[in-house]
């Protein structure tokens, strides 16, 4: 089976204060962490584990710039085939259906039987692969947390819904999955696997090669546009504990005796 | 402005929650809009939920057909695509359902779409600004949108509050017949219910959370001690899940449980919404967190930034010693 992860590279929201730069048209990005999203962390050993049962190549793509080429690298010591930058000046400001356009183009050069991403990014839009599916005309299915091959041609899935039901479908291939945390332990990857792919060449697909209409994509195109960042009034906002540790703590326990939480 | 839909989300004869609050978001758009419900599925079902909207939509589409028994996004994309017209703005909760209809029909319709929207601020002829949130909650975002060939908006649960009053009766308009064949690529099969764990969280007035600052499965136990201390229970957010720190019956959030606890000790939570609306009966928040920036210090009564492990095994401690002997003879008869 041949699969296409598309992944994008992400300040690591657990390592990272986000703050607004000062004239609050983005964030403060210098000194940010930068890392996988991680879901798509999970949608590439996904990928990796379908592989390693039914045979097949991973590709792993991101469109973004030269500093993304890091998370390719990294996910590539996972064990991928593939790296793949899709990368154009082009192709700045685009949208989610930009990017879905862009990828769609790249797609279609290729042949892929499943392509994954992951569930949602640091923009919480959940949008791209959805996209996608529907610009190829291809199956698609949110929010996967079991991926089972069933035959050549379709697959058996689960769809993580409300309460911790799951929903099962079949769905056949090609077709587009949005990959849920979880789905799966992503395996490690050391500093020794990194270096192992250091100097394996990534190629970079632009604007050309893709046979993209500049017109379709960018900021032009975008139909949707982020207009700035703010940081919203806390509606009543928590009463902050701020004497110190041990004051703190005892502080908490007459208020969890009020409340009912400690008798 | 456009014409405003709202698609309808339903089970066993009864509007979901959502319905209400995507009357209200269409009012934010327009504020003399009657937006039109759009409702589909079989059987008896779909009229009655149909008979539920009449008083707070202006009008009720109903698309019956025996493939929409069970909402697969797949089939109900290419039924609202036959029935909507050019330029509309759809409505969607953002959900599982959402996210799984939402962008796929907005690029079928060729419109505008913009993910979970929290606000509609301001309308400009047909460019709509609304509010979103990004990185985690951390911030949140103004997005400008053209929707002058229509737009699909995928609207937080919870992010609208329903309108007060009933308006006039509105008809039910039949549009079954509109659309066309309907075969699916993906197919449903089964709903499987989530697994009973060894704990239930649901039935616990004092619950422990713990998220992504545990750090590390051996350290669930400083988070046990405290429950033990408080005759609590310990849950979690998806984080702790996902690292398979613990099972998913201790999963608070709209993909796990929902609890309505008298206390609810956020320790290491970031405050995503998805775990937010797992809490309910708005119980006493405490929330734990070393990033002062974490989402959940806008939902929590009291906040203290620390590193929760060093936090909870101090205030275990100082417990134990101001309730005395009675916690640990409750810990022996475990």
């Amino acid at each position: 089976m041949e699969i296409l992860v598309c992944t994008k590279r992400v300040p690591d929201t657990s390592e990272n204060e986000i703050q607004l730069n000062s004239a609050g048209n983005d964030i403060e990005r210098d000194d940010l962490v930068y890392s996988i999203n991680e879901p798509d962390n999970y949608a590439v050993e996904e990928a990796l584990q379908i592989v390693a049962k039914v045979g097949g190549r991973v590709t792993v793509a991101t469109v973004g710039g030269e500093d993304d080429e890091e998370i390719l690298r990294r996910e590539m010591a996972m064990g991928t085939q593939q790296g793949v930058l899709i990368s154009d000046e082009a192709f700045a400001g685009s949208d989610g259906k930009g990017i879905a356009t862009i990828l769609k183009a790249f797609v279609e050069r290729n042949h892929y039987d499943l392509i994954l991403t992951g569930v949602q990014a640091d923009d919480g839009a959940a949008q791209v692969g959805g996209m996608l599916a529907a610009l190829l005309d291809y199956p698609f299915a949110s929010l996967v947390n079991s991926i089972e091959v069933v035959g050549s041609s379709k697959l058996k899935i689960s769809r993580e819904i409300q309460g911790g039901n799951r929903e099962i479908n079949e769905i056949d291939l090609p077709c587009v999955l949005s990959i849920q945390t979880g789905i799966n332990e992503p395996r490690y990857v050391g500093m020794k696997g990194i270096r192992q792919v250091a100097s394996v060449e990534i190629p970079t697909f632009g604007v050309s090669e893709l046979g993209i209409d500049p017109a379709s994509v960018a900021a032009g195109a975008a139909k949707v546009k982020r207009t700035d960042y703010f940081v919203p009034a806390l509606g009543k906002g928590a009463e902050m504990l701020e004497a110190g540790r041990p004051a703190n703590i005892d502080k908490l326990i007459e208020l969890l005796k009020a409340e009912g939480g400690l008798n | 402005m456009a014409r405003i839909f709202a698609y309808i989300e339903h089970q066993a004869g009864v509007a979901d929650d959502s319905a209400p609050e995507l009357a209200a978001a269409a009012r934010q758009i327009d504020p003399v809009a009657s937006p039109t419900a759009l409702v589909t599925g079989w059987g008896p079902d779909v009229d009655r939920v149909c008979e539920t909207l009449r008083t707070s939509f202006g009008e009720i589409w109903k698309v019956a057909h025996e493939a929409l028994a069970y909402p697969n996004a797949e089939l109900v994309r290419k039924a609202l695509v036959s029935v909507l017209p050019h330029g509309s703005v759809v409505l969607v909760p953002h959900d599982h359902f959402g996210v799984d209809l939402g962008p796929g029909l907005s690029i079928k319709l060729n419109s505008a779409y913009v993910p979970d929207v929290l606000a509609i601020e301001k309308v400009e002829g047909s460019w709509l600004t609304a509010v979103r949130q990004e990185f985690g909650g951390q911030v949140s975002a103004h997005v400008r949108c053209d929707s002058s060939s229509g737009a699909v908006i995928n609207i937080r649960p919870g992010a609208f509050t329903p309108l007060e009053g009933a308006s006039a009766a509105a008809q039910v308009v039949d549009k079954s017949s509109e659309i066309g064949a309907l075969t699916a690529r993906r197919r449903y099969l089964e709903t499987i219910a989530a697994e009973a764990g060894d704990v239930d969280i649901t039935k616990h007035q004092v619950l422990v959370s713990i998220g992504r600052g545990i750090q590390e499965k051996d350290n669930v136990a400083i988070a046990q001690d405290l429950a033990d201390a408080l005759d609590a229970a310990v849950s979690c957010s998806r984080p702790v899940v996902d690292a398979k720190w613990l099972p998913k019956s201790r999963q608070v959030g709209s993909s796990g449980q929902t609890v309505k606890p008298k206390v609810y000790m956020a320790c290491g939570i970031s405050g995503s919404f998805q775990h937010l609306a797992g809490i309910k009966g708005n119980p006493f928040i405490v929330a734990i967190n070393k990033n002062p920036k974490a989402p959940i210090f806008q939902v929590a009564d009291v906040g203290i930034v620390d590193d929760i492990l060093e936090f909870l095994p101090e205030l275990t401690e100082r417990i134990r010693q101001v309730s005395g002997g009675k916690a640990s003879a409750a810990r022996a008869t475990r």
